[in-house]
């Protein structure tokens, strides 16, 4: 038995096509806006637009301007936050402070990848920003909580940062 | 000329080179773009960020009736990562148990996990090391703010003997569009004493272990519904106690939970059998052994949850204890709990023990 999975794990690790990306960043952008994203802008995070930002987060944000893509009412955001130890990078879509998409763009942590799927994703189109957190309750993942929590913190940031750009 | 005149030459001479040597706004603005770019590229650098450090622990306080009480530190674990690139990693988890080891110490020091983990394509992954085995809910995920009670459950302590780790190697994937994740793997097993058939000391914790005999665990999870979680696992072993013609041969485990958390409702529910092949564990009635659990709770604020818990397991046939629990968690951040329950146990013998139980626990 051991030697027929051995055989298995290395024909599959033979055949397998090392990739992370779930959805390029580029991908997701083109997805956003009908092919052709406009060009990015930058928004400085920077006096009480921080402060806001530290408040659902519950750290200072890592960097004090952002990357955003705009085009009228509708913007997408490309945020990183770490889930347990490793960075999660996430596309959000905002049009008229709604969010209407949000994607796992890159996956880094060992456990907690159930966060990909579509069943999780398509619980924030709708919500809204209240307060520090979103306006909508997001059923946790049992086993995914510290990425989910990620996920939940990162779609309220792009909500603030899409209001404020 | 005035006393006054140096000073006042001075100063012009002064402001003439300060208006010099200042940039302009725009020039400022540039140099802090520049300064930032850099900033964000060193932020970037996986040079900087590949070693991760955390950690979790729980400290415990058992009031029992008619009988010691007890304060214990019984975790205290370290977890050491590094990422070697985007796909391949290292991961391990160090514990203390009981705060104290070495010669005639009630503690352990563990080794519990040590792997390499490679990412195949998005979402499929091998691994290889000391890893937990996938069976149960808390066996991979036992951090206390993540589970109500201050003591583990019983079913995944004395059927499931969380935390459970074996020396192996693992594939798994998931099928994002189905909801599903899965799991196989190959791996060291226990060697249980054919004198008790007691599961939780089978565990040889790959310490110079026994490995004359291998087994198998596959699992598979589903997400597909917001806040649900199915799973079963299945594990075989070639002989449980690694000793031939002892009595004790091939065994079976099969475990299957759900969780379902809805607002501010959950509800956790566990079943575990072992099926045991052998003359000595059907004459012993060890020949199945297991145990389930359901558990309701209700969080109406992220600070605070209740629960209820009833257990029931049998070691040995017709011998069944049962537990029935209720607490709350108090959560002073969502990575720092506090916690109190009320433990009533019956055991086989119709003997009853109760306890108050408190404890605080953390992770990072």
């Amino acid at each position: 038995m051991i030697r027929t999975l051995l055989a298995l794990l290395l024909a599959l690790a033979g055949t397998a096509h090392a990739e992370d990306i779930i959805l390029a960043p580029d991908d997701f952008l083109a997805s956003a806006f009908g092919g052709s994203p406009p060009p990015a802008q930058t928004l400085w995070v920077t006096g009480e637009l921080r402060e806001s930002a530290q408040a659902i987060l519950g750290h200072p944000p890592r960097s004090l301007r952002v990357r955003y893509w705009r085009d009228s009412e509708r913007s997408a955001w490309i945020l990183e936050a770490i889930g347990k130890e490793s960075p999660i990078t996430a596309g959000f879509v905002v049009e008229n402070g709604e969010l209407r998409e949000a994607e796992v763009l890159i996956y880094r942590e060992s456990r907690g990848g159930e966060i990909r799927f579509p069943s999780f994703l398509r619980q924030f189109p709708g919500l809204r920003l209240e307060q520090s957190g979103l306006s909508g309750h997001v059923d946790n993942i049992s086993s995914a909580t510290l990425s989910v929590n990620a996920m939940k913190k990162m779609a309220a940031l792009a909500l603030l940062l899409a209001s404020r750009s | 000329m005035s006393k006054l005149a140096p000073l006042g030459i001075a100063a012009g001479l002064a402001l003439s080179l300060t208006a010099q040597a200042s940039p302009s706004v725009e020039e400022l603005a540039e140099i802090v773009a520049a300064q930032q770019e850099q900033i964000d590229a060193l932020q970037q650098n996986p040079s900087a960020s590949r070693t991760h450090i955390g950690g979790y622990g729980e400290l415990h306080v058992n009031l029992v009736k008619d009988a010691d009480n007890e304060v214990d530190f019984h975790r205290f674990v370290l977890f050491f990562g590094h990422d070697f690139n985007n796909k391949l990693r290292f991961r391990s988890e160090f514990e203390l148990e009981h705060s104290l080891a070495g010669d005639g110490a009630p503690g352990e020091v563990e080794l519990e996990q040590a792997y390499i983990e490679y990412d195949l394509a998005p979402g499929r992954y091998v691994r290889g090391g000391l890893m937990l085995v996938p069976v149960g809910i808390l066996n991979e995920t036992h951090e206390p703010p993540t589970f109500y009670g201050v003591e583990r459950n019983r079913i995944e302590s004395r059927i499931l003997p969380a935390t459970w780790w074996e020396a192996g190697m693992a594939y798994g994937g998931t099928l994002a569009e189905a909801g599903l994740s899965y799991d196989v793997v190959v791996h060291s097993g226990l060697a249980v004493d054919p004198a008790n058939i007691a599961i939780r000391s089978g565990r040889q914790k790959v310490a110079e272990a026994t490995a004359n005999d291998w087994a198998g665990t596959a699992r598979i999870r589903y997400h597909g519904v917001p806040g649900l979680q199915l799973a079963a696992s299945l594990q075989y072993q070639e002989d449980l106690s690694q000793a031939a013609d002892d009595g004790v041969d091939d065994a079976l485990l099969y475990t299957a939970h759900a969780i379902y958390n809805r607002g501010i409702f959950g509800l956790r529910a566990l079943f575990a059998q072992w099926d045991i092949n052998g003359d000595v564990a059907a004459a012993a009635e060890r020949d199945r052994i297991g145990g389930w659990y359901i558990e309701p709770s209700v969080r109406p604020d992220p600070r605070w949850g209740v629960f209820l818990r009833y257990e029931a397991l049998e070691q040995q046939r017709s011998q069944e204890e049962t537990n029935t629990i209720a607490g709350v968690n108090y959560w002073l951040h969502e990575h720092v709990v506090i916690k109190a329950d009320y433990t009533v146990r019956d055991n086989p013998d119709d003997s009853e023990v109760k306890s108050v139980n408190l404890g605080f626990g953390y992770q990072f």
